[in-house]
Parts: structure tokens; sequence; C-alpha cells
């Protein structure tokens, strides 16, 4: 089986955010990155695909210079290639935009499966994978938290509301989106990490893979940190006090303990 | 005359879900500022009882797509039958609830026509010419206003509780109610979907619990757990968790909390490092009141929050269990 896998590098979930002067994205210079976790999720069950039924895992990855530590992770973990479409203003891009890139990157390639997370710490856009599947004219299914190959076919388990699931049968090719629990993911041995120095890693630039006639269909005015709707009552002083505060409250105020 | 305003309900086994009704509401609002009229949609089959509901509401009328191929959900026959509909009606706007089947469809829905989703929103703004959509980013502690570019068709989806059912206004008549005649066939639909299921009962029933003390990745290791079950077994209350936490098997997956796990209102939840996601939000923000630890005083899990500290669960923790030994 030849199969794609879609990472993208995010801000560290503790990275503190600061908005950039154009109120138009975060200032990265402040911040630490990490792999978008389902994408790890997605990457370790691509790996067990292979190892089960032989073929080779690609890593695909869109965004700026920095993005090559999540490809050399994919790399040092197994994957045998990468594809790096390089762009600094990534950020931009609306969702059309950023699955047509990924679909530029890896329409010739005719994967049997593509795997995506099922959303982005960052933009949290939540379709990309979907939009993927399309644009490629791939059937998909969302939010899969355990995939059987079969001759030619898939059959996956897909994530409902409220602790409900659901099995589904797709012809392959097909794009999946993965839900982050689907599996334990590995680490990087040694050896991975000194293999993966002589791996192929094809640059790309945007405009390589995105037709430029693909624009936005949606735009960000501004982003902005959130006005607080809610008065939360904030309990100062050290823990002791700030515990016994809270404690006073939940007697008298909240009338709970 | 305005474009239409096209609201997509959703129903499952009968029934219509809260968001629709709270993306009914977003409808009426923007039909409103844009003085433009609103259509609501449902799909399925046998579904004919739904479509009252709906018509009984502000709206200018109903759309009801029946086949049999809609009798269960797939994204194929879901997307093509819109897009037929769609073609069809011209709307301006396309509005959804944020649900799972929404995500699973609305992007390649909107995808055929060559648009994006504006997915998850929060909030409106804008005037009668140019709509503004809110929606979070950085998972809810970034806003950011979005506006759709290039000609309609436009397709938008919010996010649980972003308005309130309660606003919605009823009709002054009943609302015309047509069949749209859409053309599937049984080849179109690629995936084969099977019965919903339940994994093996659940043993915990956290919807019934007064007191919840719940844990998030702040926790940081299964070790740390002890700390929660001490407090937990102070108060009486239940260890709830966030999904991270069951993921990583540190705790059972019946203890999970939010979209994908329960739905708890206890007299009391508290948070302890968990960063308040909307997925996790939706779980327990019917909680009486609310407290939250968190290091981080910008943490998203303080907007649902009724009394916070901003500190180290490490040390406010363990200040807390000493306080309740001594009082009691
Ligand atoms: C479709 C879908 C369904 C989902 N379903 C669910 C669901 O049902 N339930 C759910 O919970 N999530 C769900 N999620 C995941 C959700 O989006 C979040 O990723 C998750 O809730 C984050 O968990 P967390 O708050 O424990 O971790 P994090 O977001 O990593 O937050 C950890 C928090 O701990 C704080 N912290 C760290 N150390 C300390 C310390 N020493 N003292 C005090 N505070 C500290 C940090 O400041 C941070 O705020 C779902 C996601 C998707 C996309
Ligand atoms: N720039 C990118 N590079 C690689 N993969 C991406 C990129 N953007 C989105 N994806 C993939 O699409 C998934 C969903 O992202 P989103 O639609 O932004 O929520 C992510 O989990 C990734 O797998």
């Amino acid at each position: 089986m030849k199969i794609a896998v879609c990472m993208k590098q995010v801000p560290a979930k503790d990275a503190p955010l600061r908005i950039n002067e154009a109120a138009t994205w975060v200032r990265e210079g402040d911040l630490s990155f990490e792999t978008n976790e389902p994408d790890a999720f997605a990457l370790e069950e691509a790996l067990r695909l292979k190892e089960k039924h032989g073929g080779e895992v690609v890593v695909v990855s869109l965004g700026p210079e920095r993005v090559r530590q999540v490809i050399k992770e994919g790399l040092a973990k197994g994957a045998e290639r990468a594809i790096h479409i390089c762009d600094d203003e990534f950020y931009g891009l609306d969702p059309l935009q950023m699955a047509a890139a990924l679909a530029g990157a890896v329409r010739e390639e005719k994967f049997d499966l593509l795997l995506t997370g099922l959303q982005s710490d960052d933009h949290g856009f939540g379709q990309t994978g979907v939009v993927l599947a399309e644009l490629l004219g791939l059937p998909h299914a969302t939010i899969i938290m355990e995939i059987e190959v079969q001759n030619g076919r898939v059959r996956v388990k897909r994530e409902l509301e409220a602790g409900w699931f659901q099995w589904i049968e797709l012809p392959l090719p097909a794009v999946l989106t993965i839900q982050s629990g689907i599996n334990k993911p590995r680490y990087a041995s040694l050896k991975g990490i000194m293999a993966a120095k002589k791996k192929e890693v094809r640059d790309l630039k945007r405009a390589d893979v995105l037709p430029p006639d693909q624009v936005a269909t949606q735009a960000t005015k501004r982003i902005y940190v959130p006005e607080k709707a809610k008065q939360t009552e904030f309990l100062q002083g050290t823990p002791k006090e700030a515990v016994a505060k809270l404690l006073e409250k939940l007697k008298h105020e909240a009338r709970i303990l | 005359m305005a474009a239409p305003i096209l609201v997509i309900a959703e129903q499952k086994q009968g029934q219509l879900n809260r968001q629709s009704w709270e993306t009914l509401v977003a409808g009426q609002q923007l039909a409103e500022t844009r003085q433009a009229p609103l259509a609501a949609v449902l799909l399925g089959k046998g579904i004919a009882g739904l479509a009252e509901e709906l018509a009984a509401k502000k709206t200018d009328e109903v759309w009801l797509v029946e086949h049999d191929l809609l009798e269960a959900y797939t994204p194929d026959g879901y997307a093509a039958a819109l897009r037929q509909l769609i073609q069809q009606l011209q709307p301006a706007l396309v509005l959804l609830p944020h649900t799972y089947q929404v995500r699973d469809f609305a992007p390649k829905l909107a995808a055929s026509f060559q648009r994006s989703l504006i997915s998850d929103c929060i909030g409106l703004g804008g005037d009668s010419k140019q709509t503004v959509f809110v929606r979070q980013m950085f998972q809810g502690k970034v806003n950011v206003d979005v506006v759709p570019a290039g000609d309609p068709p436009h397709f938008a989806s919010f996010q649980a509780g972003a308005f309130r059912a309660d606003a919605l206004k009823e009709g002054e008549r009943k609302a015309a109610i047509k069949q749209a005649e859409v053309e599937l066939a049984a080849d179109q639909i690629r995936s084969k979907p099977e019965a919903p299921f339940r994994e093996a009962k659940q043993a915990v029933d956290l919807s019934q619990a007064e007191i919840i003390v719940a844990v998030g990745r702040g926790i940081k290791s299964p070790e740390n757990l002890d700390l929660a079950n001490r407090l937990a077994a102070l108060l009486g209350a239940e260890v709830g968790a966030s999904r991270p936490i069951c993921d990583e098997g540190w705790l059972p997956m019946e203890r999970q909390i939010g979209s994908s796990g329960q739905t708890v209102a206890p007299k009391l939840y508290l948070a302890l490092g968990i960063s308040g996601a909307i997925q996790h939000v939706v779980g327990m923000k019917g909680a009486r009141t609310v407290v939250a630890v968190n290091k981080d005083a910008n943490a998203p899990i303080f907007e649902v929050a009724d009394y916070g500290i901003v500190g180290d669960l490490f040390e406010v923790v363990p200040a807390l269990i000493e306080a309740l030994e001594k009082g009691s």
C-alpha cells in the first residue's frame, strides 16, 4: 500500500500566544512548535498499515522552513520519504486553498490511502482532509478510530457523538481523517533518526502545487484575543489562602459544601 | 429580492437536534439584517412530521428532501442531494450546525461549488451588505473575524451553543412545505455504513454525580491521579477526565466528559489542569457551579468558571485536600 500522511506543525499547546501587528496571525518568533496531535496518530496508523500490508509511507507537510522538524520526525519514525511544500505565508490560505495545495502535491502519485488529522490546533478548519478527498475525486470517512484493510477495500470505525460509533466500508483509494487516541504513537529510535538523514525530501513551492486561479473563498479580517464574557471570580493569594477563600465561597455563596 | 438563506437541519431517528434549532436562530437573525427570505431544509426518509415542526417556526419555506438513498446518512448521498437543491434555489448563504455529520459532508459540499466552509462559528457581525463570521483559532484562545470572498453561495457552520434555541421565533403562519426532487443513484454512494452502536455498557454514570473532580493533561502522569482520587473521596465526588487522559488509558473511556464522551450536570464541577476546549466544555457547561484550577490565566476554561484559581494544581490541590481534612 502506498500511503500519504498530511502532517501539520502547530504552536505547542502551552505556548503563550501574541498576535502580530497586522492582526493576521500570531508572532511566530515567540513560539515553540509541535506536530498537530491527531497527525501524529495518523502517522502511526500509516506505519502500522505499511508494516502489515507492505508498501511505503510518505509524509506531506505545507508550511515554512520550521516544518522540517515534523518531516524529520516522520522519517525517523519510519516514513520512507517526504514532500515539503515550503510556504512562509501559509497562514493566509483558506481551507480550499490548503487542500488544493496538498492535492497538487499528491495527485500524480496515486496513493492507495491518504490520512489526515481530523482538525488542526492552529487554524482549526476541521475540513482539509474532506476537501482533499473531494478535489481528488475520492471517497472519505472522518473521525476514524480503527482501520482494517482487506482486498482493495477499507473498513473503518467512525466516532459519532456521545460515545456512539459506526463501522463504514469504502473502496480504495480513499481519504480518512484520524482522531486522537486511535493508537499509541511510537518514539523514534536512534537508528531511525540516523536513517532519516539519508531519506528523500522533495521540496516544492506554493506556485508548484496551487493554481493561481484558486483564490481564497473566505478572508480573515482580523484576529484578536476574545473579551471574557463570563465574570469569573478569581481567588487570589497563596495556594493556602486561595483554597480557604474557595471553600468559603462554596459553603456560603454557592451553598454546595 | 435578496437571495435566500438556507438552513440545513439535522435529524436522527426522527428527531431534530438542538443545534439545528440554534442554527435556525442564526438564520432568522441573518434573514432580518439582510432582508432575505429564509428556507429550512431537511433530508432523510419518512420525515414529513419533522418538516411540520420546522414550518411552525418563523421561516418562509421548508424543503423536504426525501429519498430511499438518504435513509442512512452517507456523505456522498447528502452532498449530491444538497448540491442539486442549492443549484435550484441559488442561496446567498447555506448555514449548518457544526455536528460530526456536518463535519463529514459540508466541506465536500462546499468544495463541489469551489467554496470552503466557514466552520464552527461562534457568532455573527457585520451589516445588511456583508456578514462577518466569528470563529475560533488556536483551540479557543484566539478569535477571528472572517468574511466570505467571491460570489455566493457561501457556507458556514455554527458551534453548539453559539445561539440560544430559546430565542427561536415562532411563525405568524405556517411556512409552505415543499418537496424537492433530487436524482440519486445507488452507484453514486461509495461508502457502506453499518448501524451505529455503543461500546460495552457503561459502568459509571457520571450524569447522576453531584460533584465531579475532572482532570486534564495538566495532571501530567498517571501516578498523579492519586491526588484527584483523594480529593474526590473527601468531597464524595466522582472522577472525570478530558479526552487525552482517557486516550492515554490513565482513566477508562467511560469517565471521559465532552462531545465524544458523557454529558454531565453536577452541582459542582472542579476542573483541574483542563484547558477548556469546546469539545470538553459542551459536556460540562450544564454544571451549576464550575471551579477551575489552571496555571494559565488565559485558558478558555475560565470562560465557563464561576470561581478560578490561577496556579499550579500540584500546589493548589494538596492545599485543598489539607483544608478539607482539617475541616472535617
Ligand atoms: C471531534 C472532537 C471530539 C473531541 N471530544 C472530546 C471530548 O469528548 N472530551 C474532551 O475532553 N476533549 C475532546 N476533544 C479534544 C479537545 O479538543 C481537547 O484537545 C482536549 O479537551 C484537551 O484536553 P486538556 O484540556 O486535558 O489538555 P490541554 O489542552 O493540553 O490542556 C492542559 C491544561 O492544563 C494546564 N496545566 C498544565 N500544567 C498545569 C499545572 N501544573 N497546574 C495547573 N494547570 C496546568 C495548562 O495550562 C492547560 O490549560 C475532542 C476533539 C475533537 C476534534
Ligand atoms: N499545512 C498543512 N500541512 C500538512 N497537513 C495539513 C496542513 N493543513 C491541514 N493539514 C491536515 O489536515 C488536517 C485538518 O486540518 P484543518 O482542516 O486545518 O483542521 C490536519 O490534521 C492535517 O492532517
